[in-house]
């Protein structure tokens, strides 16, 4: 039951990003040349929302389905970890046309090559986790 | 109006909210918006705790955002298979300037370019830094920086995170530099 509502809200999500075009290339490509507010329009109403539900768990003191309270965890604090890390992301997300979960809902979309493309993140992110203690880091994750 | 939601794309401020929804709705269920640390309990539940560290954790916890995967994967294929869009992306006037004369023209029915994302170009000297090292990339920065879009552009910023910021401004340092001075000369190899 517990896995089925996450199952369903996973496929409400790789609909909308499909639908809203936040999985395509093009728009991504469009958006890093600031030439469309599609993009723009999409993440601001996003995080405007979230900020909206956000400010109503924590003033309300709001308890999930379960009855246990929401707990919303904040980041470490620091700059160059979030910096260098945003920007190779951005490289990729910009090369791929893809951030995480667009990634893998391109499969589904049809370009079934994007599997590739997933399995290389996970390479990548293995990568990070070997040489992690080599990197600047603020804080320990 | 159904028809227009299941077969056209959405407009931003029809998408932007519907991902705020999702934002509320993992909160709801005791979860947590964030895409890419699925990478890291793919990398766990693989055996990667036996070479790093980072991935000897309690993943167990975890699996659950890679039902999510599933979901994810599946609404993929509703929206480009059962549902396909039958008009394709309506980019500005100076984007497709610049796409057709690098060559691309997909863009008029589908949304991912076929010119670069096929099993063919994936041996191509192009084919393989879109997709391979694109990939490498993506899984290396979102862990680096602990979060990709969901966890940092919508849901560390909805939570005025400054950490968030300095990782959105770090993501768009990175994409123009790609889209700005990579693509032109990967698209010329």
């Amino acid at each position: 039951m517990k896995n089925l509502r996450l199952l369903i809200i996973g496929v409400a999500f790789g609909f909308i990003l499909s639908k809203g075009e936040v999985i395509s290339w093009y728009r991504i490509y469009e958006m890093f040349r600031f030439e469309s507010f599609h993009m723009f329009g999409i993440i601001g109403l996003a995080v405007m929302t979230s900020l909206i539900f956000n400010q109503w768990i924590k003033r309300s003191k709001m308890k999930d389905i379960d009855g246990k309270p929401i707990h919303i965890p904040k980041f470490y604090d620091g700059i160059l970890q979030y910096l260098l890390g945003g920007t190779i992301f951005g490289l990729g997300w910009a090369l791929t046309g893809s951030c995480p979960g667009p990634l893998y809902i391109q499969i589904g979309y049809g370009s079934t090559v994007m599997v590739i493309a997933v399995l290389s993140a996970f390479f990548g992110s293995f990568l990070y986790g070997l040489v992690k203690d080599k990197l600047p880091h603020k804080n320990k994750v | 109006m159904i028809h227009s939601l299941l077969y056209e794309p959405w407009p931003w401020f029809i998408a932007g909210p519907a991902i705020g929804l999702i934002y509320f709705a993992l909160y709801f269920v005791g979860k947590r918006f964030g895409i890419s640390g699925t990478y890291r309990t793919t990398c766990s539940m693989l055996g990667a705790g036996k070479f790093a560290k980072y991935f000897d954790y309690k993943w167990k916890d975890d699996i659950w955002n890679l039902i999510f995967v599933v979901g994810m994967i599946i609404g993929g294929y509703l929206a480009g298979v059962v549902f396909p869009n039958e008009v394709g992306v309506d980019l500005s006037a100076s984007t497709i300037a610049s796409l057709e004369e690098m060559g691309f023209s997909s863009f008029k029915e589908t949304m991912i370019p076929v010119e670069i994302f096929n099993w063919e170009t994936l041996f191509s000297i192009k084919g393989f830094i879109f997709i391979v090292i694109g990939g490498l990339l993506v899984g290396f920065g979102t862990r680096y920086a602990d979060g990709c879009t969901s966890g940092h552009a919508i849901t560390g910023l909805a939570n005025l995170e400054f950490s968030s910021l300095v990782a959105v401004i770090g993501f768009f340092i990175g994409g123009m530099i790609t889209t700005f001075f990579l693509i032109p000369i990967i698209m010329n190899l």
